[in-house]
């Protein structure tokens, strides 16, 4: 009978991160706040461990909430059906994240697009470049402070700030 | 034999009443040579012509019921006008020539490209007198003018100065190149067993033994038939203008009429090797005693279609091929059973002549070994050197329920 | 004498000739071998996320149809579902069996489409593609019955579904599946035994069970390299715990594995089409949601089986009637992680066939 895949407690998550001195920062109802050092750590331990055998990365995203920037790991064990919650906490300012790239090869591209889409820079990831947007984009798009089309504006050249050509090698033709 | 000139069942008795006229009037030689050269090479340019144009129909009508879809039948009625549009599009469209090309060459090419396909036909009997060139190593002739069909397309490719084009045109020599040699074998076999090479005369032998020569040589024309669909650039050979591979081909840099010369050169290509298989193997214009009562040269271009149609048939079916499992095709596959397939013949051409044996005993007896050991060696021969892939399990394990095993525990 | 030789750079363009989109693929090449490919997406980028976070949870629900146009059904369930977690919603009996037959009719239709395309990648000329698409007509004629739209569905809603089936809704539908079986049946001999289409596409991007999970690959991809792991046996959602089907799992992990395998799919969705058929309760279909519905604080991750993968949804909810986070994990971009490792060594011709062998979508891909 399948039974739906367990999600496991934070009390518990941290409780076998207790192996990896001075992870968990915080521990939420499902989820687990861990220091951002050591987060490749961590996160290689629950990978390898044969009890958490995490090593299905499911989704990684990333939130701003206003003061903070948030990425949050879902990973997930195949073999024993269950599933972890890690969180990072970034600054605001200049927000930089340990890569886990090379702990789970699906990170690459989730985390690429973080940073088109959010700025956060991830240390060690070996290709760290814009994916969806083009080079010379001004900004970061999914920021709670990037304006998107505010009521009462008209659409127009106006949304954007101008571009920056040396970013992308070219130059404006016609301006 | 002389009939009536009106008896055009034959159209080489118009031709002979007219020669014997103007022989009485006292024209020379040489003007008579001329001017029946003239007559044959407008006939068949006419043929060509209307195939040409015919062929584009067929082709996208035949492909579409192989994909259970109807063919154009927008322009015209059942889509007969089609061709028609198409050449006006090319017409009108500008045949941009780029800068760099080698513009002589690059112009040069496409034209030339015609030549070969329509020397072709001067050879092909249409009738008991119907034959423009009557050359007594006809069979040589053709496969030499498919030979220089590769000097062209290299041509096209050099000319271009693409690299795409030119890495797309030496894919294709070298693809040509290796499918001549089992074709060329292969019809070997053919001209040992009917004694010559003259095409006129492998008809000729058709006729005296009462049969087609598909009959004796069934690996012969497989052989035959699969190199000439490499060596018209289809499908599945089709590499030179495979749409979904980057490479485009030899003709990536031509637009407007010179591509659609290179598109009709295609048809026209296609159509002469349909030409040659159905003279040398379907007997040509000799069906049975049959063009007695119909023109045989009406049921040569019967033949002709029936075998265009196993091409079309090829291409809406088969997907395409890789170059270097072509080649392994070509070399691996195709020649060695040419090989043997000349061997084979040349031992029963000697034990035929040599013993004298009654040819009624003897063909049966050789048609039946060669479709035995023809059936024999495709799929022995192919079981050896194919991949084991047939091997492969064909359907996926199914589980009732998830299962996915921990990793082996790391040596301490 | 070294011939000296430099490696070319050729771009296998956005405007791409076999139908997946628009989506760029720059391979150095070394004489025919690749030596590195790079991919470059973003063409069909459409902020999606950015949208969303300024429309009511109902409003985002035709965004999900656009993400992956060609499985629009699965796109609308697996957000309705994540949305219906987050808040608590039950679901009415009936309305989740129509999800189940919608999404497996899904199902069929887009495995029709990326099998076809995968041997018209392989070089026929879209001889198969025309034969599955008449099944896939068959089945855009249903949608088209019920909820008006062919593609772009939009039709289930948070709490069900948005209309009820019409009357002549049952009577096609069984006519379909009385007819598919031969069809799949007629494939199979077409294509399984075909040399030349397994001379293209065995031993063709490999990709072995370690790897796959590694990359976070799912789908067809995980299952075709031997990992037998499917979403709805493993952390089953809406009702598909009551339904007896099997998962299809492949032995090598190369191109051929993966086509066999979502062949294997359509006939396990077409068992549970029969299925559902028999069971299906009357009753409503949708349940009662407010105009102004607005879920409680909190987060939630929800997967579901998509056709190309797991689709989940990460949403974040403020409490407020517009999403606070609407993230999308799209398994087609997530897929193309392997991309790179599957085509180094191998010529073009099989890139593109590997390429094809994934089943990416762009709009997926790009958002």
């Amino acid at each position: 009978m399948a039974e739906p895949t367990r999600a496991i407690a934070g009390s518990d998550i941290a409780e076998r991160l207790g192996r990896v001195p001075e992870a968990v920062v915080e521990t939420g109802a499902i989820s687990v706040t861990v220091a951002p050092e050591k987060l490749v750590e961590a996160s290689r331990f629950l990978r390898d461990d044969r009890d958490s055998d995490a090593r299905f990365l499911n989704c990684l995203s990333g939130v701003d909430r206003y003061d903070y920037f948030e990425v949050v790991y879902h990973l997930s064990s195949l073999a024993h059906n269950h599933s972890f919650v890690l969180r990072v906490r970034a600054d605001h300012e200049e927000p930089e994240v340990p890569s886990l790239a090379g702990v789970w090869h699906g990170a690459h591209l989730q985390e690429r697009e973080i940073f088109d889409l959010l700025g956060i820079r991830f240390i060690g990831h070996p290709d760290l470049k814009r994916m969806l947007l083009w080079e010379g984009f001004p900004g970061h798009p999914l920021r709670k402070d990037f304006m998107s089309l505010p009521s009462g504006k008209s659409p127009g050249l106006q949304r954007f700030p101008k571009e920056d050509p040396e970013k992308w090698g070219g130059e404006f033709r016609g301006d | 034999m002389l009939s009536n000139w009106y008896d055009f069942r034959d159209l080489g008795n118009p031709v002979s009443r007219l020669i014997e006229g103007l022989e009485d009037a006292g024209v020379s030689d040489g003007w008579i040579y001329v001017i029946t050269g003239l007559l044959g090479a407008i006939g068949i340019l006419t043929f060509i012509g209307i195939a040409a144009v015919i062929n584009i129909w067929i082709e996208r009508r035949v492909i579409g019921r192989v994909q259970i879809r109807r063919g154009p039948n927008r322009v015209g009625p059942f889509g007969l006008l089609q061709p028609i549009a198409d050449a006006i599009k090319l017409i009108q469209k500008e045949a941009l020539q780029p800068k760099v090309a080698d513009g002589f060459v690059f112009t040069l090419a496409p034209i030339v490209i015609f030549v070969p396909a329509i020397l072709a036909f001067a050879v092909l009997p249409w009738g008991e007198q119907m034959v423009l060139a009557d050359l007594n190593v006809g069979v040589l002739f053709i496969l030499a003018l498919g030979s220089t069909t590769t000097i062209m397309i290299f041509m096209a490719g050099y000319a271009s100065n693409n690299k795409y084009a030119l890495l797309g045109s030496m894919r294709v020599i070298a693809m040509l190149i290796s499918y001549e040699l089992p074709g060329v074998l292969a019809l070997l076999g053919v001209v040992l067993f009917a004694g010559t090479m003259s095409l006129s005369g492998i008809v000729g032998f058709q006729d005296f033994y009462w049969s087609w020569l598909i009959f004796f040589q069934p690996l012969a024309l497989l052989i035959f038939l699969l190199g000439s669909t490499a060596e018209l650039n289809r499908t599945p050979a089709d590499i030179a203008e495979a749409e979904s591979e980057i490479v485009a081909g030899f003709h990536i840099e031509y637009s407007g009429m010179k591509f659609g010369l290179f598109y009709a050169v295609e048809l026209v290509n296609a159509i002469a090797v349909s030409a040659v298989i159905a003279t040398l193997f379907l007997g040509g214009w000799w069906t049975f005693g049959l063009e007695n009562v119909i023109p045989g040269w009406i049921l040569f271009i019967g033949k002709i279609y029936a075998v265009y149609f196993i091409f079309i048939w090829f291409r809406g079916t088969l997907p395409r091929f890789r170059i270097d499992q072509l080649m392994a095709f070509a070399w691996k596959f195709l020649l060695p059973l040419a090989i043997v397939n000349a061997l084979l013949v040349a031992v029963e051409v000697f034990v035929w002549t040599e013993y004298d044996l009654n040819a009624g005993v003897v063909l049966p007896i050789f048609g039946v070994v060669n479709f035995a050991l023809a059936g024999v060696l495709i799929v022995a021969f192919g079981r050896m050197i194919g991949a084991a892939y047939e091997r492969y399990p064909k359907q996926p394990m199914m589980y009732r329920d998830i299962d996915v095993p921990l990793p082996e525990p790391a040596p301490a | 004498m070294a011939i000296k030789t430099e490696p070319i750079v050729v771009n296998i363009g956005p405007q791409h000739p076999s139908t997946h989109g628009v989506f760029r693929m720059r391979v150095t090449l070394d004489g025919e071998t690749i030596t590195d490919a790079e991919m470059v997406i973003g063409y069909l980028h459409r902020s999606m996320e950015k949208l969303a976070e300024e429309r009511t949870w109902t409003q985002n629900i035709p965004f999900t149809d656009r993400m992956d146009y060609l499985a629009a059904m699965t796109g609308n369930m697996a957000y309705c579902i994540a949305v219906e977690r987050l808040a608590g919603i039950e679901v009415p009996e009936r309305a989740q069996y129509l999800r189940v037959i919608f999404a497996e009719l899904q199902r069929i239709a887009s495995h029709a489409m990326a099998n076809g395309t995968f041997i018209n990648d392989c070089g026929a000329w879209q001889t198969p593609l025309f034969y599955m698409f008449r099944e896939r007509e068959k089945i855009l004629d249903l949608f088209e019955m019920t909820c008006g739209a062919r593609l772009t569905l939009n039709y289930m809603r948070i709490g069900g579904v948005a209309f009820d089936i019409p009357d002549e809704f049952m009577p096609a539908l069984q006519a379909l599946v009385d007819e598919l079986p031969d069809r799949i049946d007629e494939y199979d001999q077409l294509l399984l035994d075909n040399e030349i289409l397994l001379m293209r596409s065995r031993d063709i991007g490999k990709i072995s069970a370690e790897d796959a999970m590694n990359a976070s690959l799912s789908g067809p991809m995980l299952r075709g390299s031997g990992v037998a792991w499917d979403v709805r046996k493993g952390d089953p959602y809406s009702i598909y715990d009551r339904f007896d089907f099997e998962i299809p799992v492949g032995h090598n992990g190369d191109c051929f594995d993966r086509f066999i395998v979502r062949m294997a799919e359509v006939r396990q969705s077409l068992s549970i089409i029969k299925q559902a058929m028999v069971d299906i309760p009357p009753g409503k279909h949708c349940a009662e949601v407010p105009l102004n519905f607005r879920p409680p604080e909190g987060e939630v991750y929800s997967r579901i089986e998509s056709p190309k993968g797991e689709l989940g949804y990460y949403l974040v909810s403020d409490g407020g009637p517009f999403p606070y986070r609407f993230h999308v994990r799209s398994p087609s971009l997530i897929n193309l992680s392997a991309l790179r490792e599957m085509v180094i060594g191998q010529s073009v011709a099989d890139a593109i066939v590997t390429l094809g062998s994934i089943d990416i979508n762009v709009g997926e891909v790009d958002r």
